[in-house]
Order: structure tokens, then sequence, then C-alpha cells
């Protein structure tokens, strides 16, 4: 079976695309527009970081990027996500579900959740890979039991047959991530992996996955809030804010030279363990916008501390400042607008 | 251990509150019951001889006391109402009767509630999900005897399907038996089913909208399967638990049926005992349905807590 | 595109007229089926099949067109179920003074017309039974003495089972266990066979059978409680009280009683169902309230003998419906009751 990646090898050519995504949500309240024109897209083997507080839409993003989210009774998606060239909203949900495994798979938030507490982990594994790779019982054993090797579990075999309340957390992760790895997928998106795991966890995971990517040259988009685990595991770096991308760039590039204000404000109001005692911690001003209601002109607006009568008015697009890096704002931090070429893609 | 034994404490305590109660009922009856077996008019001596032997000039509780003793030892009277036949041979008579009606209805019950249930919830609040819960619900506002002779009305008379009374043992003919007993099985079926397509479908869609199925799908998994093999087994257990509160409507269903379709089970014998105030006979026979009850249901607590893998104790 | 469309009705993807449309093309094809499965010219399974369909459709159109109307959602149901009730109620007790035929004097109709089919005769709106007795009149008494033995029977289980659990809940302990073996015997009883037992012992008058039917709700109101009693006395403004000096007594009155109130009520809505059911299924197994006194049961007990059902199919159908319609209502009005007070126990 061709993966994406067999296709696109040597090609350069961009493993996943996504031009102009909207994700629209019918509510009592009224349509809420989670994710309201995201392009962007991503090489093989590269790793993308999706940034932004709760309630911005990157998980929206992400699952309506995998297909998870998709048009249905209350729920609109328009524009195209592509991956390994196949229109995954175009396809039925037949051949959709063919992608899940193979071309693109998703690393959940909550491990405790996220594997069910009443079946052992060996089915967790081998589902995916009897249904997309055919495999018989004990070959999918086999593989089962190399996979939970390589994402670090010890005693891979005995593992196998426990259930999910007798691993800890981190074990369940990498569990989660073997199952996400199964497959093979040319995409990884891991939504959140950490969050829900212990400080000294959050490392060897990351590292786990990191390590995993570069040796399979599998593109990875890195979904969190958490800039510290952004940082230094990720080429770019994708800035969200209610709903739009705010910021573009190479993550040194960010992190050294931030351009949206908002962008500057989060790396801001980091916490820096070489800080002086009884450093003021600087927080944002005011909450995210109601994603029924959003405000005219630029979403940030009405936190924004260098914000003018245009930005409450008219919307800013995406326009590049640099080489490879693009930014959402009348006004950026570090000199005048950037003159707005073309609805930037990369 | 000590859970087990505090449990079967709990069921003789149990048992014997409601024996002692329903024995404190009948024998605080007005009337005179030598009266009503010898009949008005007789010699005042003769009543004072059957008192006597009917051990009815003791007080209450030695009463309650000789006749547990009897019951402990398999003796439970007499009828009261010719042919004065042994208690405890019309209970063993009539018992097989009811547990079979109440098995088959059980599990036709359950044959029809697990397949709606599940696509019931497959797609939540979708056009076959309000039929079927709008359907259960007006199910069970239908009391099953006025459901047994809608039935009836259609099935045996307008299409003369089905045979209507009377009861062919198993023993003597299988497939009398259960021509016999398929029409009153599916009307005892009926609101069990409702019970448990409306709990099972609650169920489903609770455990669906966990992270676990939708880490599930996201596998590529086919929903039929992810709905199987994913939601079914943890949604079961809420099952279990209600065949504890199903079990109590189940033997009220099967009393009614037994008397709709004049089938020969425990809850005729009940039913025609009471209406001819003969008491050894209600007083066994309750005694034994209601241990048979709460029997099964410490059973159905001790299922629940082995199923769930949870609750198991495991070494970590 | 339709989802950010402003003409769009809320909570639906179509515009107000697209859902007058389909509201009336539904209705009217309900009406259509209604009247095929009614006129008696299919054969006879279809029928209640053509029935059902057809009132479904009925209603799913009604409820649409009324939605287009108003622009929101109401809960038609809920409106023909309360409608239904207080209807159904207010013949009750308005019975002894409407121009109704006679219910139960069977030597008074000795000339009177027997099996009068239904719908036909001004006289008898709902057709006459085998001893010419008005069956509407037989209807409408038999929902008075329904109504008031569950009413009655509800309210003595409010009031003992409540006050009995209230105490359990507060002292918890021994008092609790003592209770609580009380209560589990009551249950080990299944609850048809504990009402005939009783059924052998007392008289079947109306104030007895509220009394045995009042043993069924108790236990559930026990319980009820308790665990909400359990679950207030631990909240602060128990404490605060005690602290104040209040003696347990008016604590357990004065803070606890009102705030478990709401849920009994709605758990006594969804009980009031149940226990018409019994009281009908009592009385059709002859052991309750005893014909010609009319109850519901004891009317469908007797469409059961000989063909009664095939040849006058109004005397099983007048008191079949009547008693759905009036359990299916008290039903609906309980759940809905229970979400709205109580949506921790309308999980089953």
């Amino acid at each position: 079976m061709t993966t994406a990646r067999d296709r696109f090898d040597g090609d350069g050519a961009p493993v996943l695309e996504v031009e102009d995504l909207h994700t629209r949500f019918t509510t009592p309240r009224g349509v809420v527009r989670a994710v309201d024109g995201v392009s962007l897209s991503l090489a093989p083997g590269e790793t993308l970081g999706l940034v932004g507080e709760s309630g911005s839409g990157k998980s929206v993003l992400g699952r309506t990027l995998m297909g998870l989210i998709a048009g249905g009774p209350t729920t609109e998606v328009t524009g195209t996500v592509r991956i390994g060239g196949q229109a995954v909203h175009e396809l039925t949900a037949k051949q959709r579900r063919r992608l899940w495994g193979p071309e693109i798979a998703m690393v959940f938030q909550d491990p405790m959740t996220s594997l069910n507490p009443v079946r052992r982990i060996g089915v967790h594994l081998t589902d995916p890979l009897r249904l997309h790779l055919g495999l018989g019982r004990r070959e999918a054993r086999e593989r089962a039991a190399e996979l939970l090797d390589r994402v670090g579990i010890p005693e891979p075999r005995r593992r196998l047959d426990q259930y999910p309340h007798e691993l800890s957390g981190g074990m369940r992760q990498r569990v989660m991530i073997a199952v996400a790895l199964s497959c093979d997928p040319s995409v990884l998106v891991a939504d959140e992996p950490t969050t829900a795991l212990d400080v000294t966890v959050q490392k060897q995971i990351l590292d786990l996955l990191a390590g995993i990517a570069a040796e399979r040259r599998m593109a990875t988009i890195l979904i969190s809030h958490d800039l510290g685990a952004v940082e230094g595991r990720t080429d770019r770096v994708a800035v969200m804010y209610a709903g739009r991308i705010v910021e573009k760039a190479p993550t040194k590039d960010l992190f050294a030279a931030p351009h949206h204000p908002y962008a500057e404000a989060l790396i801001g109001s980091v916490p820096a363990l070489s800080a002086a005692p009884h450093t003021v911690l600087r927080a944002i001003d005011g909450t995210p916008p109601d994603m029924a209601n959003p405000p005219d002109g630029c979403r940030f607006a009405p936190r924004c501390g260098r914000a003018e009568d245009r930005c409450r008015t008219e919307p800013p697009v995406l326009a590049e400042t640099a080489i490879d890096r693009t930014v959402a704002c009348h006004f950026p931090v570090d000199g005048p607008a950037a003159v707005p070429v073309q609805e930037a893609a990369r | 251990m000590r859970a087990v034994l505090r449990r079967l404490g709990q069921l003789v305590a149990v048992l014997a509150l409601v024996s002692f109660g329903v024995f404190a009922l009948v024998a605080l009856l007005p009337g005179d019951p030598a009266a009503a077996i010898l009949g008005p008019g007789r010699p005042p001596e003769e009543y004072a001889k059957l008192h006597a032997e009917l051990g009815l000039d003791q007080p209450l509780v030695q009463r309650y006391l000789d006749w547990l003793g009897g019951a402990l030892t398999g003796d439970l009277g007499s009828s009261t109402v010719p042919p004065y036949t042994d208690v405890l041979d019309r209970i063993t008579a009539a018992l097989p009767v009811s547990l079979e009606l109440a098995v088959l209805g059980l599990g036709i019950g359950l044959l029809i509630a697990i397949p709606l249930a599940l696509v019931s919830a497959y797609r939540e609040g979708g056009l076959a999900d309000r039929l079927i819960s709008g359907g259960v619900f007006a199910v069970l506002s239908v009391p099953s005897f006025l459901m047994g002779l809608l039935l009836i009305m259609l099935l045996v008379d307008e299409l003369g399907l089905l045979p209507r009374a009377q009861w062919v043992r198993l023993s003597e003919s299988v497939s009398g038996n259960l021509s016999h007993a398929i029409l009153p099985a599916i009307v005892i079926a009926l609101p069990e089913a409702a019970l448990f397509t409306r709990v099972l479908r609650n169920d489903l869609v609770r455990t669906l909208r966990e992270d676990f199925v939708l880490a599930a799908k996201a596998k590529g998994m086919p929903p039929a399967r992810v709905l199987v093999t994913e939601a079914l087994r943890p949604s079961s257990f809420s099952l279990v638990t209600v065949l504890g509160i199903a079990l109590g409507t189940l033997i009220g269903s099967t009393v009614i049926v037994e008397s709709l379709f004049s089938l020969p089970g425990m809850g005729s014998l009940v039913v025609t005992a009471a209406s001819q105030g003969d008491f050894p006979i209600v007083q066994g026979a309750t005694l034994v349905i209601a241990a048979l009850y709460v029997v099964i249901n410490t059973g159905i607590d001790a299922v629940y807590g082995y199923l769930d893998p949870r609750t198991r104790r495991v070494a970590l | 595109m339709l989802l950010s469309d402003p003409r769009a009705v809320r909570g639906t993807l179509l515009t107000r007229r697209a859902l007058a449309l389909r509201g009336a093309a539904m209705a009217l094809a309900g009406v259509v089926l209604l009247a095929l499965g009614l006129s008696g010219l299919l054969v006879a399974v279809v029928n209640p099949v053509l029935v059902i369909a057809g009132l479904v459709l009925l209603y799913a159109g009604s409820d649409r067109l009324i939605w287009a109307a108003r622009r929101r959602r109401t809960d038609l149901l809920l409106g023909l179920a309360a409608g239904w009730l207080v209807l159904l109620a207010a013949a009750a007790l308005l019975a002894p003074v409407l121009p109704l035929g006679e219910h139960e004097d069977v030597a008074s109709t000795i000339l009177e017309p027997t099996y009068l089919p239904p719908f036909q005769y001004l006289d008898h709106p709902l057709g006459t039974n085998g001893y010419g007795l008005d069956m509407l009149a037989r209807v409408i008494y038999g929902a008075r003495a329904s109504l008031t033995i569950s009413l009655m029977a509800v309210s003595i289980g409010l009031v003992v089972g409540g006050a009995v659990g209230v105490v359990a809940g507060y002292y918890r302990r021994r008092v609790d266990g003592v209770i609580g073996i009380l209560t589990n015997a009551l249950l080990a009883v299944p609850p048809l066979i504990l009402l005939i037992v009783l059924a052998t012992v007392l008289d079947p008058k109306v104030r007895n059978m509220a009394i045995a039917l009042s043993l069924l709700t108790i236990p559930t109101m026990v319980r009820l409680a308790r665990a909400n009693t359990i679950a207030y006395s631990q909240r602060e403004f128990v404490l605060a009280a005690r602290a104040l000096g209040a003696t347990r007594l008016r604590v357990m009155a004065r803070e606890l009683v009102p705030n478990v109130v709401p849920p009994m009520l709605s758990m006594a809505v969804v009980v009031i169902s149940s226990l018409i059911v019994a009281e009908a299924s009592l009385s059709f197994l002859g052991l309750g309230i005893q014909p010609p006194q009319p109850t519901w049961g004891n009317m469908i007990l007797e469409a059961e003998a000989g063909d009664t059902m095939t040849q006058h199919p109004s005397i099983l159908l007048v008191p079949g419906v009547v008693l759905f319609l009036t359990v299916f209502s008290f039903n609906l009005l309980g759940e809905r009751a229970q979400q709205r007070w109580d949506p921790r126990g309308a999980k089953l």
C-alpha cells in the first residue's frame, strides 16, 4: 500500500495541504465558527506546532484536518484538506476511514479516557493492524509487541494482556502513541499529548514523539497551549486565536521575535526560571471572544494594547513580513504593516 | 468473604421478616377459618376441636414458629380448600410453568431490546432513534393485561395464529408447549424489552460520548463495529443492574399473563388462592416467590461486582 | 449557505416556509392514514398499523406547523398530555353534576339497549356495555375511582415515606439500619404479589386500596428522601442552623424538608402512573373494586369473557384507550418534571 510519503518522497511536495478551511457548528446559541479560514501546509517529516489558548479552535482544527469532524446535520466544513493529494472532505465516510491509521493518525489528550477500560491493551493495537494491514492474529500480536517496545514500554508481551487501569498515565500515553503509529501514517496529529501528564513524564513523551517522527520521516502537528512543549521540538509554529491563524513562522524566529501582539503576549507570559523572585506574572487581559458572535475586525483587538480604529473594523489577513513568516495584523510588533502582496499559503 | 456473609445475613433477615409479615397479616384477619372449613351451624365442640388441630388457639408468635419449623423441613401445610392438596406439591407443580414463561419472556425481551438499542444509539437523535424511543415510551404506558388482550384480539381471534388457553407440559410435547407458551411469553417480553431498550440506549449514548470511542473511530474502525466492540460491553453493566428492577415487573407480568391465558403457574396459584381465602397456599407461594426474588437480586449484585474488571482486585 | 441563513428557524436548517409546508404535508398524510385505518376498509391486522402511523404523522406535522408559526420549539406532546389530564380530572370531579347515563345501577338499565357501538347515539356517546350501562359514564366514574385511589396512595407515600426517609437520612447509623432492613423487606416482595396478598386480607374498598397501593410507593419515597437528606445535611446551611441552636426536629423540618420535596414531587408524578396501572391490574384480576362499580380494570375484565372482544371490541377499546392515554400522560409529565427538578433520578 503506497503511503503519501512514498508518493511525494524526494518531491518535496507537501504531505498535508489546507486551503481556506472553515468549520461551523449550528448550536442553540447560533452558528459557532470554530475554524474560520485557516490555510497551512506541511512537508514530509516536518513538525508544526499549533499554539493557542483553550477555545481558540486548535482541537477542532486538528480533528477537521483528519476528517473526524466533517459535514453533517449540525456541522459545515468548507475549504480543502489534502492528505497525500487526496481531498479528505470530498471522500465518502468509508473512504475517509481508510485514511485513519495508514495515512494520518491522532494521539489524543487524555490517555486515561482514550483507552477502553474494559478491553485489554493488546486489542487496542491489534484492531487497526488487522483491519488496515490485514494481519492475522498471531502476526498482529507480534507487531503489537514490537510497537510497545518501540515506544519504550518494558515487558511488552505482558502488557498486551493487561487492562488500561493497570498502567500508569505515562505508559498509557505511550500505548496511545503506539496505536497511532501502528499503521505507519505519514501525518501524526498530537492533540495536547502531554497536558494530562506529570511534568517529568511530559518531557519523555515529547522526546519520544520527536524521535519517532525523525526516524520515520513522519510529518507531525503538535497541538498545545504550552509554549515550552513547542519550543525546541518543532520546525515551525502557527499561532491560533479565535479560529484564525494569526502568525506563522519558523520556531526559532517566532520565539526570538514575535510579530503578532498576541504571540508576543503569549511568549511574554511564560514565567522564566531565571527571572528575579517576585516578578509579576504577565497575563493577557480579557477573555477570548464568543465564537457564536465574534467581533468585527480583528478578533484580538479588544485585548490588544496596540489596537486602533482600523483594527476594530477591518479584519487583518495573513501577509508575509519576511521569508517564511506571515502575520495577520495591521500593526505588527517590529515595524510597519507588511505589504499584503498576496494571501500567503506558507 | 465477609461481604458475602453479610449479604447472606441480610437475606435471611429479609426472608424472615417477609414470611412473618405475611403470616401476621393473614392471621390477624377477622373471621374464623374453622367456620369457613366446617360451615356454620355445627356444635361448638367441633369448632374447638378444629381450632386445636389447626393450632389456632396458640399465640401468634408460637404459630409462626411452628409454621416456620414446618416450612424449613419442607412442610408448608395443606390447602384449606378441597381437594386439600399439599401446599408444597402445588407449588412444585406450578413453579416450572412460571419459570419457563419468565425465562422465555426475558430472553425474547433481550433479543428484541439489544438490536433496537444499538440502532437507536447509532444515530442518536435520528429518525430511528426518535421512533424507537417513542415506541418504547408508548409500550411502557400500556399495562400488561391490556397489551395481552390486544395481542389476543389481533393474533388469536382475528388471525387465528396461536392457541389461546391451556398449557402443554414440556415433558409431554416440546412443540405443543412452545406453541402455547409463545404468545404469553411475548406479552411478558414486550414491557421488559421496552425497559431494556431504554436503559441500554441511554447507556450506549453515554458511552459513545467517551473519549475512547472517538479514539477507536480515529483508528478507522467502521462505526457498526465500534458500536458493538467498544460500546456494548461497558454499557451492559447498567443492563445487569436493571435486571434487578426488571425482575419485579417480570413477576408481575407473569401473574397477569397466567391469569389472562389460564396457565397453571405460580401467579394463577396465588390469585386463585387469594380469591378463595386459601391462606396456606398464599403464604407458602408468597414465601417461595419472595425468596427467589431476593436470592436472584443478590446474585445480580454479585455478578455486577465481578463483571467490571476495574472492581476486581488487581496487583499493579 | 443554509447554516448561516438568517431566515432559518432556530434549531433547524429550514426556513419558516419550508418548515410549515413540511408540517402541513405530514399532517395531511397523517389524517389520510388515520381515516384509512379507522374506516375498516382494509384487512384487520393492517388497521392498527395505519392508525398508529397516521397519528404519529399527524402529531409530527402539527408540531412542525406550530414550530413554524411560533418560531420556537414548543412541547406539543406535553401540552396535549396536560390537556388530557385536566379534562379527565375535571370530568371526574364534576361527574355527579354532569348529564351522564347510568354507570352502575344494573337494575335501572334492564330495558336499555346492550352493546351499543360508540360514536353513534347521542344518548350513549361511547356506547353501552352488556348490562346496558353507559360507557361514557362508566369511564368517567372509573376515572374518579382510579384517580382518587392513586392520589390518596401517592399522598400517603409522600408523607410517610418522606418523613421516614428524612429521619433515616438525618440520624443515620442504627435508625437508618433498621429502616433500611424494613424497606428492603417491603421491596423483597414483588409489587403485584404484595397487592394480591393484601387484597386477600382487606375489603376491596377505595380506602383500603389506597392504603395497599401506598405501600408500593413508600420504599421508593423513603430511599429518595433519605438520599437527598444525606446529600443536603452535609451542606453548610444545616450546620449553620444547628450552630444557631436549632433542635434536630427543627432542622429536619425547616432546612431539609423543603429541599427534599421537589425531587420527591417529580417522583410522585412518575409513580402515579404505575399506581394507576397497579390498581387496574388488581381490578382486572378480580381482586380490586368489584363490579358493577366501574374502574378501568374491571371494565376491561368484562371484555375478556368469551368472545366479547371480537363481537364488541369497543368494550375493550373504550376503557383501554382511556387507560393508555392517562398512563401515557402521567408518564410524560413525570419525565418532564424529573428533567427539571431531579435530573439524576431521571437517569433510569
